[in-house]
Order: C-alpha cells, then sequence, then structure tokens
C-alpha cells in the first residue's frame, strides 16, 4: 500500500457529512479531530458522556479548569449555549436516540454491522467506558479507522474476533483509503481513492465489497 | 432542620466495615478528596474501614482519593467502567495479583443503575451491552423487534458526595462538568454524606438553582478551598 489518508484526512472526510446544527458524540482519541474539521457556514453540537453539551476546544495550558472535562479527562472550554447534565440525562441523550452521529475508533468491524472496540482479549485490566452505550441511539454510528491494521490485516471482516461492543450497530466506516456503508449484513463500497484500484482494495478488506452505483472518488485536501 | 457537621471525622462516622460506598466524581471532577482522605485517616487510625464496596466510575488515579483508599488496604472491590487512568498503578498492582474485585459496567448502564436504586426500581432493560461479554449470564427479552439487556439497581449503605453550593438543609448545586454522577448517588445512598465549598442558610439558594434537593442528604461538612484531584495528580502528591 503505497497511498493512504492520513488520521487528520479520515477525520476530515468524516466531518464533510455532519449537518448543520447535528448533535455528535465523538469517540475517545482519534475521533475527536473530526471536530476541528466542521465544513464552514455549519455548526455543530459536541456531546461529552460525563455531561456537557456545546463544549469548544481545549484551554491553553495553565488555563485548565479541572472540573471541566472531557469523556477522555482532558481540560474543555465552553461555547456560548453549553449545558452541564448529570450521568444519567447524558446517557438518556446517548440511548434515547437524541444524538444525531457517533463517530468512533474500531479494533474491527464487520459486514453485519457488529463492532470491536473495546478490549483485546482477556490480557491485562479491562475498562468499557462508554463505548458500548455509545453505538446503541445515535441515529448514525460511524467508525473511523485505518483500513488495515499495524501489521496489515484486514480490519473490515466477515465477522468480528474480538469482544464484541455491540451487534449491528455501525452503518458507515470511513478508512484510509475507502468509504464503505453497511447495508443489509453487507459492505457496499461508495467512495475510494482515486489511483486505487477495486482489485487491490478487496485484496485488503476482510469480507466483500459490494458495489451499487457509482464508486466516488475520496479525495482528501492536505489537512 | 441542620443536616451541618463540624468536622470531615464526623461527617464520614458511621461508614463501617464491609459496607458498600458510593463516591461522586468523573475523573478528578467532582471527586470528594477531603471526605475520601477522612476515611483513610479513620483507617490508619483504628483499622477500620475495610474490606469495602467501592462505586465510581473509574478506580482511583494516582497515590490519592480512591487510589489512596487501595494503597492502604481498604477496598475489596471496585463497581465502575473504566479502571484506567493516567497512572492506575494502585488498582492494577491489586487487580493483577487477585487482591482486589472488580465488576466492570458500562459507564451508561451504570449511571442508570445507581438512578435506578434512588429511584425504587429494581430492574430494567437497555439495548447497551446486549450480544457481548458483560451481558453475559443478565437476562434479555425482545421489545418492539429489539433485543435487550435487564440490568439490576444499585443501592449503598453511604455515598460520599463534592458540592459547590449546599444550604444547612441539604439542598446542593454543584460546579461546572462536576456534577456528573453525584445527583444519582446521593439519592441512592442510605447514609449521603456532603462535602461543600460554601454552606448557606435555608434560601441562601435560589430555589431554581438547586441540582439536588435536601431529602436525599444527610449530612454536610465546609470543605472550603477543596482540593482537585487532577491538580495534585499532577503535582505527585501521595497522600499518607
Amino acid at each position: 500500500m503505497t497511498e493512504k489518508l492520513t488520521n487528520a484526512q479520515i477525520a476530515w472526510r468524516a466531518a464533510q457529512d455532519i449537518a448543520d446544527g447535528a448533535y455528535v458524540n465523538l469517540g475517545i482519541g482519534f475521533p475527536e479531530m473530526v471536530a476541528k474539521f466542521q465544513p464552514p457556514g455549519r455548526q455543530a453540537v459536541f456531546h461529552t458522556e460525563n455531561g456537557v453539551l456545546n463544549f469548544g476546544e481545549s484551554p491553553p495550558e495553565g488555563e485548565e479548569d479541572w472540573d471541566l472535562i472531557n469523556a477522555g479527562k482532558k481540560a474543555i472550554t465552553l461555547k456560548p449555549g453549553a449545558a452541564f447534565f448529570h450521568h444519567a440525562d447524558s446517557f438518556a441523550m446517548v440511548r434515547g436516540g437524541h444524538l444525531d452521529v457517533a463517530i468512533l475508533g474500531a479494533y474491527e468491524v464487520a459486514e453485519n454491522g457488529d463492532l470491536a472496540n473495546w478490549s483485546t482479549g482477556p490480557k491485562g485490566v479491562p475498562a468499557v467506558g462508554g463505548a458500548m452505550d455509545l453505538v446503541h441511539g445515535a441515529k448514525r454510528v460511524a467508525v473511523i479507522t485505518d483500513h488495515v491494521t499495524k501489521d496489515g490485516r484486514p480490519k473490515l471482516v466477515k465477522r468480528c474476533g474480538l469482544p464484541l461492543t455491540g451487534v449491528g450497530c455501525v452503518t458507515r466506516v470511513y478508512t484510509s483509503l475507502a468509504v464503505v456503508d453497511i447495508e443489509s449484513q453487507r459492505f457496499v463500497l461508495r467512495e475510494k481513492l482515486p489511483k486505487l484500484s477495486l482489485d487491490v482494495l478487496q485484496a485488503v478488506t476482510g469480507a466483500e465489497l459490494l458495489v451499487d452505483g457509482t464508486i466516488g472518488d475520496l479525495i482528501v485536501p492536505e489537512v | 432542620m441542620d443536616k451541618t457537621v463540624s468536622d470531615l471525622a464526623t461527617a464520614v462516622a458511621g461508614i463501617e466495615d464491609g459496607m458498600t460506598l458510593m463516591i461522586g466524581g468523573f475523573g478528578g471532577s467532582g471527586a470528594p478528596i477531603e471526605l475520601v482522605h477522612a476515611l483513610i485517616d479513620r483507617f490508619r487510625a483504628t483499622g477500620s474501614p475495610e474490606g469495602l464496596i467501592v462505586i465510581n466510575n473509574n478506580a482511583g488515579n494516582g497515590r490519592i482519593g480512591i487510589a489512596a483508599m487501595i494503597d492502604a488496604g481498604m477496598v475489596a472491590k471496585m463497581v465502575c467502567s473504566f479502571p484506567r487512568s493516567a497512572d492506575p498503578r494502585a488498582f492494577t498492582e491489586k487487580y493483577r495479583v487477585g487482591q482486589i474485585g472488580l465488576e466492570l459496567v458500562p459507564q451508561g448502564t451504570l449511571a442508570e443503575r445507581i438512578r435506578a436504586g434512588g429511584a425504587g426500581i429494581p430492574a430494567f432493560y437497555t439495548p447497551t451491552s446486549f450480544g457481548t461479554d458483560l451481558a453475559e449470564g443478565k437476562p434479555v427479552a425482545e421489545f418492539d423487534g429489539r433485543m435487550y439487556v435487564q440490568e439490576r439497581w444499585l443501592k449503598s449503605d453511604a455515598a460520599l458526595i463534592k458540592a459547590e453550593l449546599a444550604d444547612t438543609m441539604g439542598n446542593l448545586t454543584y460546579r461546572k462538568a462536576a456534577r456528573n454522577f453525584s445527583p444519582l448517588m446521593a439519592a441512592a445512598a442510605r447514609l449521603t454524606v456532603v462535602q461543600a465549598s460554601k454552606i448557606v442558610r435555608p434560601g441562601g439558594i435560589d430555589p431554581e438553582q438547586i441540582v439536588t434537593p435536601g431529602i436525599f442528604v444527610n449530612r454536610i461538612v465546609e470543605v472550603a478551598d477543596a482540593q482537585q484531584e487532577e491538580t495534585l495528580m499532577r503535582a505527585g502528591v501521595a497522600y499518607g
């Protein structure tokens, strides 16, 4: 694989699908980058599980208020129109279908929409946080991920081998090579890098990519 | 009616061996450090309380707060969603050698189980964890074509809570995102103990601003200039 999108570019692509006025939860880590790439003229409201709506960027170093943090326990700031609420209300927003989109990372995504992103197996101390809650309730559950693991194995697979976070929950996957929808328990290829052949893409994908109509060019600026 | 007590030791009196203890806070935000340290002080002086089951989102950070309770050997089991942190040594070391138990609960399920405990709802169904390892052994049921997992309420013998303002009747406000689990825990505990940055007379808080009504609160102690767990952690402070 010679050419692929950077994490920032994958985040940029995912950000293009967030509508003006959407309520959005971004998973801890890589998905947090999506907030930086909101298209001009659109404003999303970001939710963090520990109890804040409409938070903004991190404060400058030295100006942190450690009562004001996100789910990753990083210091945040508030935008005008922000709100605080307790955890039961926060997860009512999550499970109750009130979020428009949740964007999460993944170890594996299966063609049936199953997601594995919380545990790499029985070793170490298990920790789940809000991952299993977030995959239920948002109107769209999208994943952003490299197309393959660090040692080159497919992350888009027929069935997940790692412990599941949720069953049949993912609707779209943005990878370093392609944009793939999950429809009727199958991967449907929507966009791919223009110079990448379908054969090469299929070879690094662990389940069949269906083509339904035209395949768009995945063109992302340097970001 | 005056629920204030004069000092931290009196505030945590009656928390005894083997009790289930809810501790408010998400990471350092809302962590009632002074109440936790008062409990550690009693343990060091008397050997009690020990064998506690502690309910919190996390399992301590650094060498202070819940981590210091674990280090001291007061905690038999953690019920939490995320027993990892910037410095999770205290929990991790004891977990690896089987000296502390863990009940891992998805964060939203943990919140709702506590809410249910305070609301008198013994069980409820949630889509969270269906089809995963964390649903093993739990009843499931289909509602309107979708599968759900039955979860049971969580109640406790006591809760330790950090508030911003309290009035002497126990009505509370919280600072910024520090409320997180605390309003739920206040309702779910038999004995709810609050440290507040400031205690005012009844009427000193606008009733429209009150987050936790005083009916859920038993004792209040004033801790002006309360410490922040994250700040202590970053400064490398160890308690005891």
